[in-house]
Order: C-alpha cells, then structure tokens, then sequence
C-alpha cells in the first residue's frame, strides 16, 4: 500500500474515532494540532488502526510517533 | 454487529455521550479503582445511554481506594452515589501478594475490604459493586499452584471465595463477576498489554463494554428492570427437527442425532424455570401434535407442567405474544423470545420493539453458550415465591378462562372465595416484601425499591406501621401480593409505600386495603390519611387511584378524613 492511501485510511479512521467527519489531516500534522486528540483517544485510535490493517503495534511503538506521517511510515513497514 | 457480536464496540457507545440524556433515569454512581478508570468511566455512561439510564458518575481520582472510602470527607461521600463500584485490578493484587506474607494475603486482603464496606455502609446509603479477581496463572509453580497455599493461585481463589461469603451476609454487598467474564472470554481478549504498560488501562478497549453491561445488568436488576419471562419456538429450538413433518420418533433429543445439544438447552431453561423465569410456548403446530412430546417423549427435559402458557397455532407471532402477555400480565419489556427462525425473529422485532429477541446463531451447537453470555437473567433478590412462579400464573390462566364464563363481574368475584391474610412485615415475609418492591412498576404508588436490609429496618422501626396482605381463592394460594407501609406523623398517616401485584387487579384489593388502613388509623387515633402518587413511565394506571377511592386532592397528595369513611364493599374474607 502507498503512503498516500494509508494516509487516506488513516484520516477515515481519525474522523470516526474523533466522531468529527470535518477532520482533515495531514503527513505534519500532530497532537497539537487536532482537539479531542488526548492521551485516552490515541488509544482508540491506536486500536482502531490496529484493527483496521490488521498489524500491532509495539509498547514502545504506541508512543513514539511524533505526528501522523511517522504512523504512517509505520504502518507501511508492518504491511510490507 | 455480526451475530456472534453480543454488544456495540467501545467507539460506538462512545458516541453515546454527546447525546440526549434528559429524559432519562437518573442514577448516581461512584467509581473507585487503583488502576486507570476514566474509559470504564465513558464506557458505562455511553452503554447506559441504550438502556435508558442516565448515569451521573462520580470517578474517584487513580488508586485512592483508601483515601476515597475510609475518609468520610472524601469527594466520594459528598457525592452520596446510589452505586459505589470498587474495581481493583489483579496486576496490582499480585504486586502486593508478592511483597507480602503469602499465606495470610487472602485473609488480610478480606479485612481490607469488611472495612471499606463497613465505611460505606455506616455513612452512605449505598449498593457497593465489587469487583472479583481473575485467575492468573502466574507460572510460579506451574499445576503444582494448586497444592501450595502461598500460591498466588491458591490465595485469589480463597480471596474469591471469601467475597462470595461477605456478600452473602451483606445485602447490599454485590460482585460483579469479573473472574467468570474472563474465563468467558480469554485473557487475550480482556487485556491488552500495551496499554496496560503505557497506560495502566488493565481493560482492553474490546472489554470495556462487556464490562459496562454487566454492571448496567446489575444495577437494572436492582431497580426494577429484569426478565422475568422466556417464549420458546418449538421446532429445532427446543429439539432438532420439526415435530409435524418428522414425528415424534425422528425429532432429535437425547442420544439422537445432534439431540444433546438440545437436551442441554432444555436442561438450562429448566433451571430457569425452577428460579422462577416462567416460561412460555409460542409455536406454529397443530396443538396436539405439539404437546405430544412434552407428554410422551421419553428425552424431553421439560414438560408440560413446566409451561405456564401455551401456546400452538398458525397465527401470527406477535398476536400470540400480545395473547400470551395478556395472560400473564407482565411488560413485553421483560419478556425474552427466542426462535431458530430469523422471519419469526424479524416480524416479532418489528410488532413487539420491547420484547428482547435474541439474535440465535445459525448452528444449535453454539445456542446454549451464546445465550448464556448474553446474561439475560441478572436478579436483584430470590424468594420461596420464585420457586412456585409456574403454578402462579397457570393459576391465574385458569382463572382467566372461568371469568370468560361470567357476564356479571360482581358474581365472578364472589365465585372466587378468595380470603386475605394481612400481617406485619415478619423474618418469614422480608424477602418477598423486598423483592415485590424491587419487581412492581405498574402498581406501584411511589415507586420506592427496598433491599431486604431497608425493610428489616422499617419493620424494627417505631415510625412506621407495615401490612403485607396475602391472597388466596379456590385456584390457589397467589401469596403476598400487596404491601403497605405507613409513616406516623404526628395527627396523620403517610402511604409511603402502597404497591400491588398487577394479577390481581380487578378483585376488590384495592377497597379491602383501604378499609385496613382506615381501620389502623381509627384504632390507633390518627384522624387523616395521606397520599401521594409519583408519575413515572410505568405507573400512569394508578395516576386516579386516590380519587377512585374517595380522598380529596391536597396540593400535590392527596387526604382522606378517617371520620368521613364509609366502608367499601369487597368480596375477600380475613383470615
């Protein structure tokens, strides 16, 4: 799968997660950036991805991602 | 939601949040635990949402236990829930196990918990929901746990085992049984490691409402909400086969074919039965040819005399179940439906939304677990009265039957000979008396749900006066079916609680628990009666009782002058 269609994904999921069908994200964007993006939901959504393609994350992967682009580099490597 | 799927994701209650809640029933909750709680907290508001509860939470801060529940200055006592629910996972159990002396954890773990129980208790009038432990097999010692007593296997049994003891002496004490759920489900399933690691989360987020739906199970049992009847389809839900077509030699039950799956299934409804669920048959036969294996099937677990009401025709379902309820004059909310065939399932859904029809897996093999998980059958309290439930209401078809015969309603009455045993709230009558509380919804005045430990209490009081009054006529004997319990006020009694069994509405209870009440009032010298009527969703039936029975209306209650009484006319002798 190609970045760009992960990070398609990927924005489906943070709207239904967020339950905010306005969310538009983007490779830069982080924590920060998006209300409601709180410690509890990147659980959720965490899980949520999990799920989605079917790949799990790491304990000391959970954390690390400084913003969605490095999720999406991770998610590509677990596909491959 | 697949079929094998029991409830909603987390991310879909979730969403519940944002929604409506006024309407709602309005229940305070408290929530202590020494783990991380605030999505347990979203799960049980978002679930509760569907069962039309308004949860207000209370969540204690992380790992406060002591702090919360042995000071009573805490946010958790000024916050005075209905609920307290005290969650203490087993990953922090099993660290303190560790440091601790072993063989006497379990006992020290127990005082631990009498004593925050005894606090609740002493200043908060509250139910406490208590979470047991799961089994850990924390591969010390391998099987040979089982023959060590500082095991940490051995001591969370004996720990289990012990809160089931406490909790049997204290009424308002309830487990919720978190080590079955897990064995339900799988460890796998409950936790989710990394989150835990990273976030102390010790539910996984596919648990949490499972989790939420227990405990909403356990909190609707004890206010009123819970099953109380199942409707069974006959054909390949009961046996294997269809009765008409196959014959009674051919449908498979027992050691034929795949009959052990339905003999099982029989087996547990059975035991329903005999805890006081009543069942029902709603099949689509020829009646006789439906009832011969309930009489001459050597491998049928249930039996006729099992059946409450049955029915077998070709009508229509859902008028067979609006026929059925008319019998036994109970909500389709607490009645289950269960039919192999997913059209019947359907047009019942559609005409009958408050009946729960499960949603049966294709394959028979998998009915018995699938149902059992759904917990459909949570209670709040267990009399003597549950175990005669059956005969109860085949009483009370009977009875039906024979007043089709009579056009003259005064005359079916005294054709009855029904008497009445009015008595004091005694030991033997407790239970019964505290779970027709927690039961009625339709008849019901105030609405107010005793425990066994609330009734003891007004019973031992000098501020009240209590009468429970039996039934009894030539059909049988329907025990307690009405309660009354009287504030002494000053010149005046106070109805605080006049509930009644909707069976036997139409009979005369009404006017022969009136005149009782007078007759209390004139002897002891209070010279007006008060009541008061709290419109709920359920209790619009009685919104004119008062005024029927000659009391005049006082601001929101209602009075009745004790001189101004004049005696009604019913058709029940005193015993």
């Amino acid at each position: 799968m190609e970045t760009t269609e992960i990070l398609g994904q990927v924005n489906i999921i943070f709207k239904e997660v967020l339950d905010n069908q306005e969310l538009v994200i983007n490779q830069e964007t982080s924590a920060n950036d998006v209300d409601d993006w709180d410690s509890l939901t990147h659980i959720q959504l965490i899980v949520a991805i999990e799920k989605y393609f079917k790949i799990r994350f790491k304990a000391n992967e959970i954390q690390s991602f400084k913003n969605v682009g490095e999720m999406c580099s991770f998610i590509k490597l677990k596909l491959e | 939601m697949s079929q094998f799927e029991i409830i909603k994701n987390f991310n879909t209650i979730k969403k519940n949040l944002k929604k409506n809640f006024t309407d709602l029933k309005k229940i305070r909750i408290g929530i202590v635990g020494d783990s991380s709680t605030q999505l347990l907290n979203q799960s049980i508001r978002g679930y509760g949402f569907d069962e039309d509860y308004n949860f207000e939470i209370y969540e204690a801060d992380y790992d406060q236990l002591d702090g919360q529940l042995l000071d009573t200055s805490s946010g958790l006592y000024k916050f005075a829930p209905e609920f307290v629910i005290i969650f203490e996972s087993s990953q922090k159990l099993a660290k303190r196990f560790y440091k601790s002396d072993k063989a006497k954890f379990s006992e020290m773990h127990i005082e631990k918990v009498n004593n925050y129980i005894s606090n609740i208790s002493k200043h908060l009038n509250s139910k406490i929901i208590y979470f047991n432990f799961p089994e850990v097999n924390d591969s010390i010692f391998g099987n040979f746990s089982n023959k060590i007593e500082y095991s940490f296997i051995y001591q969370t049994r004996k720990i289990n085992y012990e809160l089931m003891n406490i909790c049997i002496q204290n009424k308002n004490l309830f487990i919720l049984d978190y080590s079955i759920i897990n064995a339900q489900y799988g460890k796998n399933f409950i936790i989710d490691s990394k989150i835990y690691y990273t976030n102390d989360m010790t539910i996984s987020l596919d648990a949490l409402p499972l989790i939420a739906k227990n405990i909403t199970d356990i909190i609707a049992a004890l206010t009123g909400k819970f099953k109380k009847c199942i409707i069974l389809d006959l054909d390949n839900t009961l046996w294997g086969g269809i009765i008409g077509d196959d014959g009674i030699e051919n449908i498979q039950i027992g050691d034929l074919g795949i009959g052990k799956v339905f003999t099982e299934l029989q087996t547990w409804i059975k035991q329903l039965k005999e805890r006081g669920i009543v069942l029902a048959v709603c099949s689509k036969n020829n009646e006789a040819t439906a009832k011969d294996p309930f009489k001459n099937h050597p491998d049928m677990v249930i039996r006729l005399e099992d059946i409450a009401v049955f029915v077998a025709n070709w009508n229509n379902k859902a008028d067979n179940i609006r026929y059925i309820q008319s019998i036994l004059n109970i909500g389709f909310d607490s009645m289950v439906f269960l039919d192999d065939n997913p059209a019947e399932r359907e047009i019942v859904r559609k005409n009958l939304p408050q009946v729960l029809v499960p949603e049966l897996p294709d394959d028979p093999s998998l009915f018995l677990d699938y149902l059992q998980k759904l917990n459909l059958f949570e209670t709040a309290s267990f009399s003597k009265e549950d175990l005669e439930r059956t005969k109860l209401y085949q009483d009370e078809a009977g009875r039906f039957m024979v007043q089709k015969n009579f056009t003259n309603e005064d005359e079916f009455l005294a054709s009855l000979s029904m008497s009445s045993e009015v008595k004091e709230f005694n030991k033997f009558n407790i239970p019964r008396v505290a779970q027709l509380s927690q039961r009625s919804n339709q008849f019901n005045l105030r609405t107010v749900r005793y425990s066994e430990e609330d009734v003891e209490q007004i019973s031992r009081s000098e501020k009240y006066a209590t009468f429970s009054f039996s039934l009894k006529d030539k059909f049988g004997d329907i025990g307690i079916i009405c309660i009354i319990i009287l504030e002494k006020r000053k010149d005046s009694l106070f109805i605080e609680t006049w509930l009644m069994s909707c069976r036997v509405l139409k009979r005369g209870m009404e006017n022969f628990t009136l005149n009782t009440i007078v007759k209390y009032a004139k002897e002891k010298g209070y010279n007006t009666i008060i009541g008061e009527h709290i419109l709920t969703s359920k209790n619009g039936m009685v919104v004119d009782h008062f005024k029927n029975l000659g009391f005049r209306s006082s601001g929101n209650k209602w009075e009745l002058k004790v001189n101004n009484y004049k005696e009604k006319k019913y058709h029940i002798k005193i015993i």
